[in-house]
């Protein structure tokens, strides 16, 4: 019950504040394009590194994203007055953490022609890429909310997210990049089933692991 | 320790109690030698007070002497550093929620969403309460405070005063048994005192616990049966709201004496 007012109440937040996701969505796609520049214009040294590129993008994106879903919370102290009734705070962090997901899921895939059309990096095999963004952006979405609820309270917050967030993921962004490139470039081994088994295995670590801790980390 | 402690009770009497005297089910509000700094500079210190259930106190003190922090602790929205804070029999360390189901604050922070309607804000309330949300069951709280025809306007589109309105709807809609009010008064126009005031009565008629930190001294005196004064983070007179009252105007006289002198 609780989950899903929190859920209902982040997607309208999400919603009235749309222009926000936007602007996100102009910084990815900028990001990726500076990226390329970096590559030259070797057409197959760009598709190498593409899936890299993408999960760059999404995770500087995402530190913006992130933060500013706490931005509303705590223009007014929105957060503290729910905290303030009688409601899970577990239900609170996990409708908060599900709606980054969603949002970063969407980024994520707005952000797949941007690198099609730079990186010339096309597949087939879409239904897998679209699964491989759900996993990764949830071992985003759980830690990055967490900590974005930490540093929302500290002085230097746009500083405090990348730093806590960024060593936390390593493993979470290397499965994603390894499991993106083989889709991408072709897994004649049968590999990318395992990178994907490692990043259920991390959002399920992460996402029970957050939920737990989230009332000690905004209590006081 | 000290074991002495203010007490408050309905008929404005006050006295020393003890620990062991009091009883979980007497009182709405006790704690025992509370104090809460920030950084180094101490906001409470080793505040005692033991208020009866049904009691309306009027807390009066300057800027800084601890009333919005002995609130926000006593709503459980900060932790004490030191001492114990129980609310209708239930310690505020081990018993979060069961607190938080029985007090509403109004808060200095409006706690609304500058994105969404004051009926939206509402509504995100209803819900994480289980309460009904629909728009029928939330226009009554924003007609008791004449915000009903503005209920699909944006937060961010509203007056202070109109904030203050919505804050208070919101803590109608909890409906408390204990009712912490941190200058209910700020921001708000005449009509907005008189919302203010009937709210109060109402409270108090139906038998919740309300304290009320304000500087409308004379008026929150003829509201509250009650009042606590504090001084530098500790309480340093308590007894009837007119007695209160009187001695916060001495002091103020006091002030502007030796701001001129």
């Amino acid at each position: 019950m609780e989950l899903t007012a929190s859920i209902r109440k982040e997607l309208l937040l999400q919603w009235r504040t749309r222009a926000q996701f936007l602007a996100v969505l102009v910084f990815g796609a900028t990001a990726l394009l500076l990226f390329s520049f970096a590559i030259g214009p070797d057409a197959s040294s760009l598709r190498l590194y593409s899936a890299g590129f993408l999960w760059l993008a999404l995770l500087l994106s995402s530190t913006l994203t992130l933060a500013e879903s706490f931005q509303s919370e705590m223009e007014n102290r929105a957060f503290e007055g729910l905290l303030l009734l009688p409601a899970d705070p577990r239900g609170l962090y996990y409708g908060k953490a599900i709606a980054n997901w969603i949002q970063l899921t969407v980024l994520g895939l707005a952000l797949v022609p941007v690198m099609v059309v730079l990186y010339d990096a096309g597949t087939l095999r879409l239904p897998a890429l679209i699964g491989i963004i759900l996993l990764g952006s949830a071992g985003i979405s759980a830690p990055g909310t967490l900590y974005a609820a930490m540093a929302a309270q500290a002085r230097a917050k746009q500083m405090l997210l990348p730093l806590l967030l960024f060593p936390l993921i390593v493993p979470v962004l290397l499965a994603s990049v390894k499991a993106c490139s083989l889709i991408i470039l072709g897994d004649p081994m049968g590999q990318g089933s395992s990178w994907m088994m490692l990043l259920v295995a991390f959002d399920a670590i992460y996402w029970s692991l957050c939920g737990l801790l989230f009332e000690r980390v905004v209590e006081d | 320790m000290e074991l002495a402690r203010a007490r408050i009770t309905r008929n404005g009497t006050r006295s020393l109690c003890y620990d062991a005297l009091v009883l979980p089910n007497e009182s709405a509000i006790e704690t025992v030698g509370l104090s809460r700094r920030y950084g180094r500079r101490w906001a409470l210190v080793d505040v005692g007070i033991a208020i009866e259930r049904g009691s309306s106190v009027m807390v009066v003190g300057r800027n800084g002497s601890g009333k919005s922090t002995l609130f926000r602790v006593l709503a459980t929205a900060i932790r004490p550093d030191q001492g114990t804070v129980r609310i209708e029999g239930f310690d505020s360390k081990t018993h979060r929620l069961e607190i938080r189901t029985r007090v509403a604050l109004l808060s200095h922070y409006s706690y609304l969403y500058e994105a969404l309607s004051a009926l939206e804000n509402l509504q995100v309330i209803a819900r994480l309460m289980r309460m009904p949300s629909s728009r029928q069951d939330l226009i009554p709280f924003l007609a008791r405070v004449d915000l009903e025809k503005r209920g699909d306007d944006a937060v961010m589109t509203f007056s202070a005063g109109m904030r203050k309105r919505l804050s208070l709807a919101r803590v109608l809609m909890q409906d408390a048994p204990v009712v912490f009010l941190d200058e209910p008064y700020g921001q708000l126009d005449p009509a907005g005192f008189g919302f203010v005031d009937r709210m109060v009565e109402d409270l108090i008629r139906r038998g919740a616990t309300v304290l009320m930190a304000t500087h409308q001294v004379d008026r929150a005196a003829s509201l509250c049966g009650q009042g606590l004064m504090l001084e530098a983070g500790r309480v340093v007179g308590l007894g009837s709201a007119e007695e209160i009252a009187r001695s916060s105007r001495a002091s103020v006289e006091r002030e502007e004496l030796r701001s001129w002198s």
